[in-house]
């Protein structure tokens, strides 16, 4: 009954219906505010290893209050999407889950961001170590000037892979799992900058990939992309959600349905609803919640 | 309305005569400096004239080989100072130091450029020609006992060439590797790079064509620089063995004797101007070449 609820609701907002999100159907439906509500979903979740546990952060830029009270579990093997309107925080909160915000100034976070259970921001973490396991992937596709090769053999080489059979091996292990290879590979040794802006995405996804990550964080990867080259990446993630944590930022409400299994509603730096995707979609318990996706506003 | 348009196509003859001049005036010293040098370089023979490394008029002996190793000598000295130097100021202008600090550093370093190189000369005979006479010869001696000098030399010319190129090298550099995207910090910092690994692999090469350009214009400044070289090297017009010997170099040496030069010197003087020219010629064709190349393998 809800799910045809839902499904209407697509409807009238031009969006086909959550396909994928197995997990979703095995897990009851259960929304959930933020911050509230933890310990059912701890009970829910118990067996599942979690990767991030956000409490309560804060972040300020300036005088400006980024991010309230952001409180996420986000658990292994899961894609968790992040929804909301322009400037509402949610690219600043996946910035902090690698300390990427630290290139800022005047920025200053409090709160706990616990990665594999060791706060991040703690005294002494080691902050290359943290972005080694979180590998990012940027809205825009940022290969180096430099040829294929070298840009996916960069991470490993600094972290002290130097063996020439190795590294060969990491290029091809990546490049496949990014679906690259056969595109690219008579053109290794060529400038990265030649390839389309598809493929430009995809090596980069095969560069973080390279230095073997727990977690990716993804920043409107397809938004500089074509309906084509946006497929790819798309059924690319979903192969990847058997290795890798993925936590995606986006502003297509269909690529949230498609790929994701939790959704993470933010408006105005706080999240208004988190919960499965499937859920979220077709019954969403806050009403700006449902306006959102059915694109009555943002 | 009418009106209007004269204005319109006055202004735009003058701005046509205000190039044009430009453009003139390059021509007619083109053409001036080699008619006047290119008959004492054919009346000497041209092999002689570059490669001979005689240079006493009085005896009507032309060869400049001593004075080209002379300014090659103090540029390429010049040049091993300075690049090292004006890089690293660069990146550290650019990827350390906070932006407020670097403002003051950076606008520091471009009055340099605006030091008349007179003074650069009289500062260097005043404060490193005794420096290098009294302290860096007797090091020197320990290793080559034979060692002499008055402190006029390649060393003293090179040193103050290289600080007289720094504002060059410096603020081109900088420029270049500031402009280098974010993106690529970010795409290196993601990965688990650090701040060295970042600039050392990532910006310097993204920024290599900027940098690139600017060593070249120091270069085109240093070959070309006369009044501090010919202060400070002692214009003895002789192939140099070592750093500390002095030399001629083929500014220096023009400036220095066009005043009583007779007829043939006079013309052997404009032929060095003429090997001047076609250097630096070749140099910024190079730089423009370099330039272009690469900027288009970054951009590609």
């Amino acid at each position: 009954m809800n799910m045809n609820m839902g499904a209407a609701a697509v409807q009238t907002s031009t969006m086909p219906r959550p396909t994928g999100a197995p997990a979703a159907s095995q897990t009851p439906a259960m929304p959930r505010q933020a911050g509230a509500a933890f310990t059912e979903a701890k009970t829910e979740a118990a067996d599942a290893e979690l990767v991030f546990d956000i409490n309560k952060l804060n972040l300020h830029y300036g005088s400006f209050h980024g991010l309230k009270d952001v409180s996420i579990r986000i658990e292994r093997n899961k894609i968790m999407a992040l929804i909301g309107p322009s400037g509402c925080g949610k690219s600043t909160f996946l910035r902090t889950l690698n300390r990427m915000n630290d290139l800022i100034p005047y920025v200053s976070i409090d709160g706990l961001v616990c990665f594999d259970g060791k706060d991040i921001y703690g005294r002494n973490y080691d902050v290359t170590d943290l972005r080694k396991k979180v590998g990012m992937v940027f809205q825009k596709p940022n290969p180096f000037p430099k040829t294929v090769f070298d840009n996916i053999t960069y991470g490993p080489k600094i972290h002290g892979k130097k063996n020439r059979k190795q590294l060969d091996e990491i290029v091809e292990r990546t490049l496949k799992e990014v679906a690259l290879w056969d595109e690219v590979k008579d053109r290794l040794h060529k400038p990265a900058l030649g390839l389309s802006g598809g493929q430009q995405q995809r090596l980069c996804i095969a560069r973080c990939l390279a230095v073997e990550p727990e977690v990716i964080l993804m920043d409107e990867p397809t938004s500089a992309l074509d309906p084509v080259a946006t497929l790819k990446i798309e059924e690319l993630m979903d192969g990847l959600r058997e290795k890798y944590t993925i936590i995606i930022v986006t502003h297509n409400m269909q690529q949230a349905g498609r790929i994701s299994n939790e959704t993470a509603f933010f408006l105005h730096g706080e999240i208004v609803e988190i919960g499965d995707t499937e859920t979220i979609f077709s019954t969403p318990t806050n009403k700006k919640t449902e306006e959102y996706i059915t694109g009555r506003f943002g | 309305m009418r009106q209007n348009r004269f204005v319109e196509k006055s202004i735009e003859k003058l701005l046509f005569v205000a190039a044009a001049i430009a453009t003139i005036s390059v021509a007619l010293i083109t053409i001036f400096v080699f008619r006047s040098g290119l008959p004492a370089m054919s009346g000497y023979g041209f092999a002689n004239f570059l490669f001979g490394a005689d240079w006493s008029p009085g005896n009507g002996e032309y060869g400049i080989l001593a004075l080209t190793a002379g300014t090659l000598a103090v540029t390429f000295l010049a040049l091993l100072i300075g690049i090292p130097t004006g890089v690293c100021c660069a990146v550290f202008l650019a990827e350390i130091l906070p932006k407020r600090a670097a403002a003051v550093f950076k606008f520091a370093i471009e009055l340099l450029a605006g030091i008349p190189s007179v003074v650069y000369g009289f500062f260097g005979l005043i404060v490193i020609v005794p420096i290098i006479s009294e302290h860096v010869l007797p090091l020197w001696q320990r290793v080559n006992p034979d060692a002499q000098t008055t402190g006029l030399s390649i060393l003293a010319g090179g040193f103050i060439l290289a600080v007289m190129i720094l504002p060059t090298i410096v603020s081109i550099s900088e420029n270049a590797i500031s402009s280098v995207p974010q993106d690529y910090r970010e795409a290196s910092l993601a990965v688990g790079a650090n701040k060295r690994e970042t600039i050392v692999r990532v910006l310097i090469p993204a920024a290599k064509s900027g940098i690139l350009a600017s060593i070249i214009l120091g270069m085109g400044r240093a070959i070309g620089e006369t009044m501090a070289v010919m202060v400070l090297t002692g214009n003895v017009a002789m192939l140099p063995k070592g750093i500390l010997d002095p030399v001629a170099t083929l500014t220096g040496t023009i400036a220095m004797e066009m005043s009583y030069a007779g007829p043939t010197h006079q013309e052997a003087l404009f032929g060095v101007g003429i090997v001047l020219f076609v250097i630096i010629l070749i140099l910024n064709l190079a730089a423009q070449a370099i330039a272009r190349k690469m900027g288009a393998v970054g951009r590609e």
